[in-house]
């Protein structure tokens, strides 16, 4: 593991001036090597699946382990032989996982979301209007793209009015890389506290909320959950609920302000708010290292066979790009039929809570384009600062104007 | 067409009930999938063949 590998490196930079764009390499991937072995800033060599069609059937496969953290192939300080604690949804396999996921499906399913549009709404108009009486320049992400992401996910937990502020400060600590290592490991902690407290709480006190349901639905189950399985399982819905849908917001609004006639068509046809936040998903691909797993079973593809005990990444970003299935795939088209993209991954770990984010999405870009028809940024692009280096790309700061 | 379903492979993700709603319903305990229609009207093809590609677990199988 640790000679020297003569083998490519892994593409983790975006595309020399686009922002984005994913790595130029991944096309000369997709055309001459598909199925490729590249070296990993973790020190690993690892396989690259760069084809829409691969990523799909490596993810949709029983015959690998997500029990690695998903994105660790990214990370030079990562440790592979962590214990997988109790609870965490993400690094769970087969029945252990299902066992996590179906206590939590109900609360995200289409109608469940689709009821909360109203008040998410509500919650949106009250940040916009925040934000105008303020007066510009503003930063983005403070004003929006943060809280109102935040604001949802808690109340739909159950997080007390009280302690909002708190659990805020802590997650965006917690899910920033830039910051001095003992913080955010503090934060870690303190969060990690809260959301104990917050369960504790709800077993003595429940109320109308998910965190209540999800620990009735557990005792009702064959094997509830212990308590630090709910705690786990609570802090990654409001580190998830948080971190994703915020840069999806600023990145989204970021690419369609560079492309005014695609926000001229949401203006004039609402109606394509639901394609063009599918094609944000599929063109931005926050989630931009792809997903990390283990090979536990051979498994044959191309012209190659991944060994068990190989390791693999899922380029999602390739994939999301690949021409033979979105045509003119690196152009962005707010009416692009929709397709089965790659953002929110694929296959039994595919995004639980993606029905809140498109709903979240929907209601941000239709309401700031037309409540805020002169939106523009108020630094030139290139003063951006891109999260380059976070296990879900974004935007740091986004100072805009009107 | 006729369409089968696999709720043991279901992971409640919600993709065919957003994109065939007049097919694909979620149940309200656990949001796994029941199947409204097993032999949709023609009309309704496309959108069931949708909902089969987007489902991550390839819990959808059509006969056609």
């Amino acid at each position: 593991m640790s000679e020297p590998s003569s083998k490519p490196a892994f593409p983790r930079k975006h595309a020399a001036g686009c922002p984005f764009d994913p790595a130029e390499d991944y096309q000369g991937f997709r055309e001459n090597d598909p199925v490729a072995r590249v070296s990993c800033p973790a020190g690993v060599d690892a396989w690259l699946v760069t084809r829409y069609d691969d990523v799909r059937t490596v993810l949709g496969s029983s015959a690998l382990s997500s029990s690695v953290p998903p994105i660790a192939h990214a990370d030079p300080q990562a440790v592979f032989d962590d214990p997988v604690l109790p609870g965490s949804i993400l690094q769970l396999d087969g029945a252990e996982h299902v066992r996590l996921r179906r206590l939590l499906t109900a609360e995200f399913s289409v109608k469940r979301i689709q009821a909360l549009r109203p008040h998410i709404q509500q919650v949106i108009d009250s940040h916009v209007d925040a934000m105008l009486e303020s007066g510009g320049p503003v930063d983005l992400v403070r004003a929006l793209a943060l809280p109102i992401p935040s604001l949802v996910i808690c109340e739909l937990l159950g997080v007390p009015y009280a302690q909002r502020d708190r659990f805020e400060k802590q997650s965006a600590i917690m899910s920033s890389v830039d910051v001095d290592p003992v913080i955010a490991k503090q934060a870690d902690v303190e969060i990690m506290g809260y959301v104990r407290d917050l369960v504790h709480e709800k077993m003595r006190d429940p109320g109308d909320d998910l965190t209540s349901r999800l620990i009735r639905r557990s005792e009702e189950s064959p094997r509830p959950l212990t308590v630090d399985e709910l705690v786990m399982l609570v802090l990654s819905l409001l580190v998830a609920g948080h971190e994703t849908t915020t840069n999806m917001i600023a990145l989204g609004t970021t690419v369609l302000l560079r492309h005014p006639d695609q926000v001229e068509a949401l203006r004039t046809e609402p109606g394509l708010l639901p394609s063009a936040v599918e094609e944000l998903l599929r063109y931005l691909t926050i989630v931009h290292f792809g997903l990390f797993r283990s090979v536990t079973q051979d498994i044959p593809l191309g012209a190659e066979t991944l060994r068990a005990g190989d390791w693999l990444i899922a380029a999602l970003a390739s994939g999301n790009r690949d021409a033979s299935v979105f045509s003119d795939a690196d152009r962005l088209d707010v009416r692009r039929r929709p397709a089965a993209h790659l953002g929110f991954g694929y296959g039994a770990h595919q995004c639980l809570g993606q029905q809140l984010a498109r709903v979240e999405l929907q209601q941000v870009f239709g309401t700031l384009f037309t409540r805020v028809p002169t939106l523009r940024l108020a630094v030139p692009v290139e003063e951006l600062d891109f999260k380059d280096d976070s296990v879900v790309y974004g935007l740091h700061s986004l100072p805009v104007t009107w | 067409m006729h369409v089968t379903i696999d709720e043991d492979g279901c992971v409640g993700a919600g993709q065919c009930a957003l994109a065939a709603p007049e097919v694909f319903d979620q149940r309200d305990e656990d949001g796994i999938v029941v199947l409204l229609d097993e032999t949709p009207a023609p009309h309704l093809h496309e959108a069931t063949r949708a909902a089969a590609t987007l489902c991550p677990a390839l819990a959808i199988h059509l006969a056609e």
